[in-house]
């Protein structure tokens, strides 16, 4: 970079030179001093070069890009810490605890502090209550990594334990676990969380998961060395615990349900049974079981296919059970009443080619008795006559073949094909339950519809705050004639007898329908039933609608009227007086046991 | 010039006071905080308790459990309806 063309022509830089040894020597002299120089200037410029850089260097990291270097700090102290929250509780209408989130605790560990101090394991695998082999096991062959769960969900107390032996690097983080006190009473309805999370999986907890799930909360917090936080910087986001659910359910109600229930199923050697209970003034659900259940709070024995809340999922064909249904459309056309007589003998009727029996040939009978001795041929014969769209929109403003809009996942809407593919032999079928499906909670609002004077509610697992409006499905003079008819069916005649209440008249239909299998009915030896039971009480001014299914019963007696109307008239009897219902039929009442009282002037 | 170096005064014996402040808003902060997460614990810790409380009464007061007390220790039976007597007014 040297040399003498940096030097600029003209300038006098040196005196001339006198002889030709100084011109020598001063020529040397000229040069060094020239390299001398011209490296000053670049050492110099170099310099400027690189205190520019670190000007533009520092103006970029302080003013350009401030965050940066912050953070980097802030990173160095500061923790992001999540605050749980609380999940909402689910109550009984009465305020009862059905579902409840308590606090536990779960320890985890960091591995390589923990082995440090290896002979504390001992010690903790006991606080643990687990093998100490296992941990050590457990520990070692996690030593990659900075956080491993020891034991999840742990009672608080015995957290307390662990943490009072005070072992390097085995730290407590609070959790909640889900709790349901009524266990098994409760399990189909509602359902369940994931483990270890707050997320509903089944039944409620999944129906309502946006309004009963929390929200965790994230702050910023500044920690010292060890750990444990100094001071809060920022709320990011506060922790939002999930609201409460009121449900409709009364427990006693359903305990009562549950009981009658599983007893019957178990006296029967039934394969299932499902039972559901409904407020008629509000559409409110008060009870709904099924057998075989399951306890929530213990769930690993228990395979998935019984998580099913069969009340709402499960499909089936009524079988005489939907015969009131189906006479409101024959009433409703004024073609029929109560008296009309319907011919019967002589107990058969073939409708193309199938063959359609009674139990026993019932002769000529008004339509009341059709329904009271549940008669296939008179119904058939009398849905004949009739439009066949007429009964499919009965059937429909009853809410068969739609959902109940309870909003229980997977609610089945049941199947009720239309009627434009309706021939004469479907047609007398649907009239007394086949070729048609429903679920249990369809066939309860059918009835608690009945119940309301024709008015149809909406079905709700929420109870209701105020009076809830209905729609008027059918004409209210029908419907107190076909809650006439049903009475009869729980008369001493009737098929249903024994779902007669001491002091309550009830009105109901039996129902025992044979099970469709992969191929057809069955045989006689093999034939498998649907025992079933639908009513309302007090039939003088209905408060509860009830359904009583009882899948596959083993034993001798199968019939709706045998097996599944004693259950209805248990639950009953126990929810009118839980319920304090007045009784409506004191002229059936021995007199002995009345007691009458006047008031004083 | 007097002026000048009056208000330069007042300024540094202010900028001393906000100091000062700074320093007692910090320490009480802090102060609050640790005592703030003391009241944290312990209302977790009641919560926690309340949460049990509520478990264990639900558990013993189970319908099923009741019923069976009921009916295998006080030996309680439910009325014969002709046992009843239904007041009429």
């Amino acid at each position: 970079m040297s040399g003498p063309g940096m030097i600029k022509p003209g300038m006098t830089l040196f005196k001339p030179m006198k002889s030709a040894a100084r011109l020598a020597s001063r020529t040397e002299e000229r040069s060094a001093a020239d390299q001398f120089r011209s490296r000053l200037r670049v050492v110099l410029g170099t310099m400027l070069v690189l205190c520019i850089c670190l000007i533009v260097r520092a103006v970029d990291l302080q003013l350009l890009d401030d965050g940066f270097l912050e953070q980097q700090g802030d990173a160095r102290y500061t923790r992001i810490a999540k605050l749980s929250a609380n999940r909402g509780g689910v109550y009984d209408r009465n305020g009862e605890t059905l579902a409840a989130s308590v606090p536990v605790d779960t320890v985890w560990a960091n591995p390589r502090e923990v082995l440090r101090s290896s002979e504390q394991i001992p010690r903790l695998a006991a606080a643990l209550h687990r093998d100490r082999r296992w941990l050590t096991q457990l520990l070692t062959s996690n030593l990659d990594r900075d956080f491993l769960y020891l034991v999840r969900h742990m009672s608080p107390s015995d957290a307390a334990q662990v943490a009072a032996l005070q072992v390097p690097g085995v730290y407590l983080m609070r959790e909640y676990q889900r709790f349901y006190p009524a266990g098994e009473v409760t399990g189909h309805l509602l359902g369940f969380t994931k483990k270890y999370e707050d997320v509903g999986q089944e039944g409620l907890e999944l129906a309502y998961d946006g309004w009963l799930g929390a929200q965790r909360g994230l702050k910023r917090v500044i920690q010292d060395r060890l750990g444990r936080t100094v001071e809060d910087v920022e709320s990011i986001r506060a922790a939002e615990p999930g609201n409460d659910l009121i449900a409709s359910i009364d427990l006693r109600v359903q305990y009562l349900a549950y009981r009658e229930l599983k007893a019957a199923v178990q006296e029967h050697h039934a394969k299932a049974g499902s039972l559901v209970v409904l407020d008629i003034e509000t559409g409110e659900v008060l009870a709904m079981v099924n057998q075989p259940t399951y306890n929530p709070n213990d769930r690993e024995q228990v395979a998935p296919s019984r998580y099913r809340n069969r009340a709402v999922t499960d499909i089936f064909e009524p079988g005489s059970s939907i015969k009131p249904f189906v006479a409101a459309a024959a009433l409703a056309s004024g073609r029929y009443h109560p008296d009309t007589i319907i011919d019967t003998s002589p107990g058969m009727i073939q409708v193309g080619l199938k063959p359609i029996t009674d139990r026993h040939n019932l002769g000529r009978v008004s339509l009341t008795t059709v329904i009271a001795k549940s008669s296939n041929v008179g119904m058939s014969k009398m849905a004949l006559t009739l439009a066949p769209e007429a009964m499919w929109n009965s059937l429909h403003s009853f809410g068969f073949g739609a959902v109940s809009g309870s909003g229980f996942p997977g609610e089945s809407a049941g199947l009720l094909s239309d009627y434009a593919h309706w021939r004469k032999v479907e047609q007398a079928s649907v009239s007394y339950g086949y070729f048609l499906s429903v679920t249990p909670l369809q066939l309860a609002h059918a009835y608690a519809t009945l119940g309301a004077g024709g008015i149809a509610r909406p079905v709700t697992l929420r109870r209701a705050e105020q009076p809830v409006p209905g729609e008027q499905v059918i004409d209210p003079a029908v419907a107190r004639e076909l809650l006439a008819m049903m009475e009869s069916v729980v008369s001493q005649d009737g098929t249903g007898n024994r779902a007669a209440l001491a002091g309550y008249r009830v009105a109901g239909k039996t129902g025992t329908a044979q099970k469709f299998t992969g191929n057809g009915y069955g045989t006689d030896g093999a034939r498998k039933y649907v025992a079933t039971f639908g009513g309302v009480v007090p039939a003088s001014r209905p408060r509860l609608a009830a359904i009583v299914v009882i899948d596959e019963p083993g034993g001798q007696a199968y019939y709706g009227g045998d097996v599944a109307a004693p259950v209805f008239a248990n639950v009953m009897a126990g929810a009118l007086r839980l319920m304090g219902v007045p009784p409506d039929a004191l002229d059936r009442i021995p007199e002995a046991t009345l007691v009458r009282v006047s008031h004083e002037p | 010039m007097s002026s000048g170096r009056g208000a330069l005064s007042v300024l540094s014996a202010v900028l001393l006071v906000t100091a000062l402040a700074v320093v007692w808003s910090r320490h009480t902060t802090r102060s609050l905080f640790i005592e703030l997460q003391s009241l944290r614990r312990e209302r977790d810790a009641l919560d926690t308790e309340w949460q049990q409380l509520k478990i264990e009464q639900s558990a013993w007061a189970t319908h099923g459990r009741v019923e069976q007390t009921a009916r295998s220790v006080l030996k309680m039976v439910v009325p014969r309806p002709e046992e009843v007597r239904l007041i009429q007014e």
